[in-house]
């Protein structure tokens, strides 16, 4: 029988041993349906996310919420929105009770008096034209200054079918201000002119992203096998699509059957008492869904199908240890 | 050890090696002591989806808080004996 023992030499079995314990249990929070931004293709907007619980604006509830996930075997606090920097009160009644990532556009910054060690994720989508065309603003005038030199930030770097060949321009700025960055693929939920990935971006994107990590791999935190399956929507010859994705809410998943899944895993409203389909819009095709999250998850928790060959084992090492650098299980 | 013992392991093998699909290994040549989380990759879906034909097989509950102990085949044998001892 194939086991990992046999599959992995010495120096493999040891970063296999350090992330095999970690058991991630993550859930995602809406934290407020108000943003300091209104981004062309944020999924939050686009499919009227915002309007579908009024947010709960009691403190003592959040906290008693938070308690209740606890008990429900939640590990780590996914925080997004809207803005989740605009109501910094419910942020921390996750932060002081369990490991706690909070993304954000970085207009605002999180307060390292309160929040010493908090994982932040500061959204970019692009070069300066991208940002303007996109939301409006380039807020990475703002971001890097609000957080340059942070230990615990990192940029999640959209990149856009604009972007190929200028990828370089992105990390190197991100690398001069001393932060890391992850990359994902725009889903440009709102049909923007021209930021629809075509095949052949996809293809040259995959090479480029490669490129990157070879070249950065201080500052990218990212794998080779990521970029495949983001850019392919493929892992070990499936498709990715609704009848794979992993990242449905418990509750509210009815398929069988029922594929390989986050165990637990709800995306809860800001009204506390609602749930989102998934970890992104309900709108979105989920056969051209590019949620980094979604992917990096689907690998994870397809541990099994990669205990075949050294090579599936070890790329599905390397997406793991991603996944918990991100949000702080492992050191960079 | 008992026979009722390696009974009960050769059936669990068997059953896992059902479930899962396991290829190049049979019941008899199944390491008992074998991690089945760290070496075959089992997950928690995958230990649901054995307690459930458990449960019918040998008539007792196994809790979702028990999963963590129980990873490996002479683990979840010896997990069904004391269950089905204090049961009776």
């Amino acid at each position: 029988m194939i086991t990992v023992s046999s599959l992995l030499d010495d120096h493999w079995h040891e970063r296999y041993k350090k992330i095999s314990k970690l058991n991630i249990r993550s859930s995602i929070y809406d934290v407020t349906n108000r943003c300091n931004l209104r981004c062309k293709g944020c999924f939050f907007f686009s499919s009227g996310e915002h309007e579908v619980a009024p947010e709960e604006k009691d403190i003592e509830k959040w906290h008693e919420f938070v308690e209740k996930e606890m008990d429900r075997g939640v590990n780590l606090a996914i925080l997004i929105g809207g803005e989740p920097t605009l109501c910094l009160d419910r942020v921390e009644a996750f932060y002081k009770r369990l490991p706690t990532f909070c993304a954000t556009n970085g207009l605002i910054k999180v307060p390292r008096d309160r929040f010493p060690d908090m994982m932040v994720g500061i959204s970019l989508w692009g070069d300066a034209d991208d940002e303007k065309t996109l939301r409006g603003n380039d807020t990475f005038v703002v971001s890097s200054a609000n957080y340059e030199g942070d230990p615990h930030a990192y940029y999640l770097y959209t990149i856009t079918p604009k972007q190929l060949g200028k990828t370089e321009h992105i990390i190197k700025k991100i690398k001069d201000v001393g932060l890391k960055v992850h990359m994902q693929l725009l889903s440009n939920d709102e049909g923007v002119d021209g930021f629809t990935w075509q095949p052949e971006e996809l293809v040259a994107i995959r090479e480029e992203m490669d490129s990157m990590l070879d070249t950065y791999p201080e500052t990218v935190i990212s794998s080779k096998y990521y970029h495949e399956i983001i850019t392919t929507g493929k892992m070990l010859g499936r498709s990715f699509g609704w009848a794979e994705c992993p990242s449905v809410t418990e509750p509210l998943d009815n398929r069988d059957p029922r594929p390989k899944r986050l165990t637990n895993f709800i995306r809860w409203s800001s009204g506390l008492d609602s749930m989102h389909r998934c970890c992104t819009s309900e709108t979105r095709d989920c056969r051209t869904c590019k949620d980094g999250a979604a992917h990096m998850s689907w690998v994870m928790v397809n541990k099994r199908a990669h205990i075949k060959t050294t090579k599936d084992l070890q790329n599905w090492i390397e997406v793991y240890e991603m996944f918990a650098k991100l949000y702080q299980f492992i050191p960079w | 050890m008992s026979n009722d013992t390696n009974a009960t392991i050769t059936r669990i093998a068997e059953i896992i090696i059902d479930e899962l699909k396991l290829e190049d290994v049979t019941p008899a040549s199944f390491d008992p002591d074998l991690d089945l989380v760290d070496e075959v990759g089992v997950d928690s879906m995958d230990l649901a989806t054995i307690a459930l034909v458990l449960r019918d097989e040998y008539s007792i509950r196994i809790d979702e808080d028990d999963y963590p102990k129980l990873t490996t085949v002479r683990f979840i044998a010896e997990y069904i004996i004391d269950k089905q001892n204090s049961s009776e």
